[in-house]
């Protein structure tokens, strides 16, 4: 081994420590029954099963409806940010990506106190609320990014050659914005499906997602259920990732923070 | 001229960034069909200018007309002008024909006309065939074609070009400004075209709009510019040359480097001091019986085509030549200028004149500097004119040691000396001849000495 490479050695042993080890551990629990023996029942398990199958079904109605109300919200908020006009300082943008940096956890109980407080009953729509206030920073920031150092000669030579300024918008920036929309739906949409705080603390738990029903299985020690569901979740966020990348391999280089 | 030659008009125009003034007072027209080239430093406001026209900046001041009528508040996308943007600004979202057909499916023009106008645009920058083609993945050279076609698809009365040819190689650059000059006759489209290149602008222009400094500096053909430059700007600007101190004896005789010379200016006064501009190329090497005077060579550097030579002359004047044939340096030489080749210009200034206050009878403050020098004939507090000679200015190099300071912004060399101009951080300047060498934006210390100032009563004071 080169010297230089040896510098890697720390980070290797972390990532087969905390990341490989893990994953592993994930799916062999997936394969085994409660005494060690190899099975698939676990798989089978969760698509016989129909309220596995209907959580799950809620969830990605719940992640895509988040990630829409992120994008309807987070658009406009990151074109007005990003425009010199309507925005002269850094310090608005700041304001806009603080909630970031307060633990989501304690965002959420606190957005759970004022529904209490103002006695709006739990339910699907203060779920929406709290997931989309927790993660409108991811959407905001990526977009904002990307229309921040679009190039200003873009919108001029749309108008150059006869754009309207709703045009301009429709067919030149809107499109060239695309990747920071993209970052924008993968840093909402894969961490709404696998959340449970938050269902749990703004719904009382009367909305379960599929989140919440692995982590009630591995905290009731039902390890190898639990472990086949977290599995099928991530073979989705793969998916998911995968299929993206394809679409907008240019994405990742604009549009990610 | 016609009137209706004049296809736009810019009337004392002017613009200012935060306070700070990027054109003056502009007054201008261009004619019909003419591929007109606005030339100067960056910075000098060309680039300001066209975009004003294009429509993405408001003047401050004055108009702009477009066969007579006053442009001032029409939106770029109704304004019948195109733009080359200077990186090209190609949608990388959209293929070569969609960007080309961006303009025309604005205007709702049928899908027949849209194909055969891009396939004639294409044509004529010889890029047919590459309709299918992603933006991105065309050179610079291609791109930039692409550019052109996707504005004068469009047919407008005035194509704008900001320095299009900028980010070209140098042989790309040559080959796409011939094919510019082509397709202008080609189109009778009227051009307006932005370049620092004074080579580009000589190149391709009919007209040449030489600026600095927010200020028009001349306005003439490629060839007047060149012999017949109006300034030490313009000629120090376009081309080589020899910019030198001289005195104007009489009508047709003119006396710089230590000697006196025939030439064909008049107008301008006898014993008037003038600056004298001589190019490189038009100092020759004549047998001793016929030349003017003699001189010792100092350098001599091959430049493809010619060779470029430095020599000191008999009076202490170092000049520049350029001739096919190389002399080493040693040689002793016998030159001559004829009577044609000197272009003798009025000096825009002889001393340095400043706004004053008399702060008590020993102190003076201009230039934001408190200055010592006899001011016992006036009071404290009356405003006074300061001048002071060119070469009484002291420059030190460190700047807390003068009374005032700046940044050297030009330098012009003339033959024997350096002429530099420097601005102070309030935007006043200072010009000052001297020996030493400087470089631009060196930070420099201004010092006067007492006796160098003289004050004169400002005007309107009572």
């Amino acid at each position: 081994m080169s010297k230089r490479s040896s510098w890697a050695l720390p980070y290797f042993i972390f990532l087969v420590l905390f990341v490989v080890m893990p994953l592993v551990l994930i799916v062999v629990y997936s394969f085994q029954d409660a005494s060690g023996h190899f099975t698939f029942s676990n798989i089978t398990k969760f698509f016989m099963d129909k309220d596995s199958l209907s959580t799950f079904a809620l969830s990605i109605e719940v992640a895509i409806e988040n990630t829409a109300l992120c994008i309807l919200i987070g658009y406009p908020a990151a074109y007005i940010l990003a425009d010199k006009s309507l925005n002269r300082s850094a310090v608005t943008v700041v304001l806009f990506i603080m909630p970031m940096w307060v633990n989501a956890l304690m965002r959420t109980l606190a957005t759970a106190e004022l529904f209490n407080m103002a006695g709006i009953t739990l339910g699907k729509g203060t779920l929406l609320f709290g997931m989309c206030y927790d993660y409108l920073p991811f959407m905001i920031y990526p977009i904002y990014n990307v229309l921040n150092k679009m190039d200003k000669s873009y919108a001029e030579a749309a108008e150059d050659l006869g754009a309207k300024p709703l045009e301009v918008f429709t067919k030149v920036t809107l499109p060239l914005s695309m990747p920071g929309v993209a970052s924008g739906i993968l840093m909402v949409f894969m961490p709404t499906v696998s959340t449970f705080a938050i269902s749990e603390f703004l719904t009382n738990n009367k909305i379960k997602l599929f989140g919440t029903i692995i982590q009630e299985n591995i905290n009731n020690s039902m390890w190898n259920y639990g472990a086949a569901l977290s599995l099928i979740m991530l073979i989705i966020i793969a998916i998911t990732t995968v299929l993206q990348g394809k679409d907008n391999s240019e994405a990742a280089a604009g549009g990610a923070i | 001229m016609n009137e209706t030659d004049k296809i736009i008009e810019v009337r004392h125009l002017s613009k200012s960034f935060s306070g700070k003034k990027v054109l003056e007072d502009i007054n201008l027209y261009i004619r019909r069909g003419e591929f007109l080239t606005l030339l100067g430093p960056s910075g000098c406001g060309k680039t300001t200018m066209l975009r004003m026209i294009a429509g993405f900046l408001q003047p401050d001041e004055g108009s702009i007309l477009l066969e007579g009528k006053e442009l001032a508040g029409t939106p770029p996308h109704l304004r019948p002008l195109n733009t080359v943007f200077q990186r090209y600004a190609l949608f990388p979202h959209l293929d070569v024909y969609d960007n080309i057909a961006f303009g025309l499916k604005l205007k709702k023009t049928p899908q027949e006309e849209i194909d055969k106008r891009v396939r004639r645009v294409l044509k004529l920058v010889s890029m047919s065939d590459y309709e299918d083609r992603d933006v991105e993945t065309l050179s610079g050279g291609q791109q930039q074609r692409i550019a052109i076609a996707r504005a004068i698809v469009n047919q407008p009365k005035v194509l704008l070009l900001d320095e299009p040819l900028a980010a070209l190689d140098l042989k790309m650059r040559k080959d796409m400004q011939i094919e510019l000059k082509e397709m202008h006759k080609k189109l009778g489209i009227t051009f307006i075209y932005v370049t620092h290149d004074q080579e580009e602008a000589l190149t391709l222009s009919d007209t040449i709009v030489v600026m600095n400094e927010g200020r028009i500096q001349q306005i003439g053909t490629p060839t007047d510019i060149y012999n017949e430059p109006v300034n030490s700007f313009v000629a120090d600007f376009i081309g080589e040359s020899n910019i030198l101190n001289g005195t104007m004896i009489c009508d047709r005789k003119v006396s710089f480097i230590g000697h006196d010379f025939d030439c064909v200016d008049e107008g301008f006064g006898e014993d008037n001091p003038v600056d004298v501009v001589v190019r490189p190329e038009d100092i020759y090497f004549v047998d001793k019986e016929k030349a003017q005077f003699s001189a010792k060579v100092k350098s001599c550097v091959f430049k493809g085509v010619h060779y470029e030579m430095f020599v000191d002359t008999d009076t202490g004047n170092e000049l520049m030549i350029q001739d096919y044939d190389a002399f080493q340096p040693g040689t002793e030489v016998w030159l001559r200028i004829e009577p044609d080749d000197i272009q003798v210009m009025r000096k825009e200034r002889t001393q340095n004149t400043f706004d004053g206050e008399v702060i008590d009878n020993e102190t003076v403050r201009f230039l934001g500097g408190d200055f010592k020098c006899d001011a016992s004939a006036y009071s404290s507090g009356d405003k006074v004119k300061v001048e002071v000679p060119f070469d009484k200015v002291d420059l030190l190099d460190n700047e807390e040691e003068g009374e005032s300071y700046g940044n050297v912004i030009f330098i012009l060399y003339k033959g024997d000396h350096y002429h530099l101009t420097i601005a102070t951080p309030e935007g006043e300047k200072v010009w000052v001849d001297t020996n030493d060498i400087w470089d631009k934006n060196d930070q420099v210390g201004i010092h006067i000495l007492p006796e160098d100032i003289h004050l004169r009563k400002a005007e309107g004071n009572e």
